[in-house]
């Protein structure tokens, strides 16, 4: 599914100004608010679906190089880590959805788990 | 005998998690830079992460030597924190002795030293309680090679 797509159905807001995020693809969704978790199963091109907004989540992505995240609940990251992202090409969005609801949604739309 | 390619020592401060990470992700680019297999780069810099995560969760201060041979990468991470009382346990998924602050983070949920161990090809943990650890991690540059 191309990152665009996801966007609308999460109805995110985008955080980062990156490459056209309509020629992104991702079809794996790696979702923890445990960082560690995210890198016992590290799956590369991945999306990531987290709570967590602290700079350790873009340092975490880059590691297991997961191409973009999606901040749960409304919550937003900082400055610093947006510029991480952006410096880092990953792509961050955001939505007010909570982490059952999204990973349902994109789960129904045949997306696969990682974890 | 594997010749040595390269050579960083990277000072790692405890408390400090905003700059966590900083040296795996310096570690990152270097491996990139070298064209290592992504896999192999993937697992080094997992287990650079972590035990950086470890340190700035659990020490003051700690040294990790970052070395590059012709046969392997090897991380080697020296603290003088509180040591491991029991690394088996330590070893387990799930065990932990983290503080909340630290689970809010996003760490301490007890998968730090595992994955260390599953990224590793040589793994080494050394640690005495009170005067501290000692960690050492070989990923090998072939994977199909025995030594």
């Amino acid at each position: 599914m191309k990152l665009n797509e996801i966007k609308d159905i999460l109805q995110c807001d985008i955080l980062t100004e990156n490459q056209d995020i309509s020629l992104i693809e991702v079809d794996t969704v790696l979702a923890s608010d445990g960082m560690s978790e995210i890198l016992a199963f590290p799956r590369p091109g991945a999306l990531m679906i987290t709570g967590l907004t602290n700079i350790q989540s873009v340092r975490t992505a880059d590691v297991a190089d997961v191409k973009a995240i999606v901040y749960i609940r409304g919550k937003l990251p900082n400055e610093k880590t947006v510029e991480l992202a952006q410096q880092k090409g990953i792509h961050i969005m955001a939505t007010k959805l909570g982490m059952f609801d999204a990973c349902g949604i994109l789960r129904d739309r045949g997306m696969k788990g990682a974890i | 005998m594997a010749e040595e390619l390269f050579r960083k020592a990277f000072t790692i401060y405890g408390g400090n998690f905003d700059r966590a990470g900083e040296s795996s992700t310096e570690i990152k680019e270097k491996l990139k830079d070298l064209n290592i297999d992504a896999d192999i780069v993937r697992r080094s810099v997992i287990v650079a992460f972590e035990a950086e995560m470890n340190v700035v969760m659990y020490t003051n201060v700690a040294t990790l030597n970052f070395i590059i041979t012709d046969e392997d990468i090897c991380l080697e991470i020296s603290d003088q924190g509180p040591g491991i009382a029991d690394i088996e346990q330590a070893m387990q998924e799930g065990f932990s002795t983290a503080s909340d602050e630290m689970r809010e983070m996003g760490f301490g949920f007890g998968m730090g030293l595992p994955n260390i161990k599953k990224n590793s090809d040589f793994l080494t943990i050394e640690s005495d309680v009170g005067k501290g650890t000692r960690l050492f991690a070989r990923i090998r540059l072939n994977p199909d090679a025995c030594t």
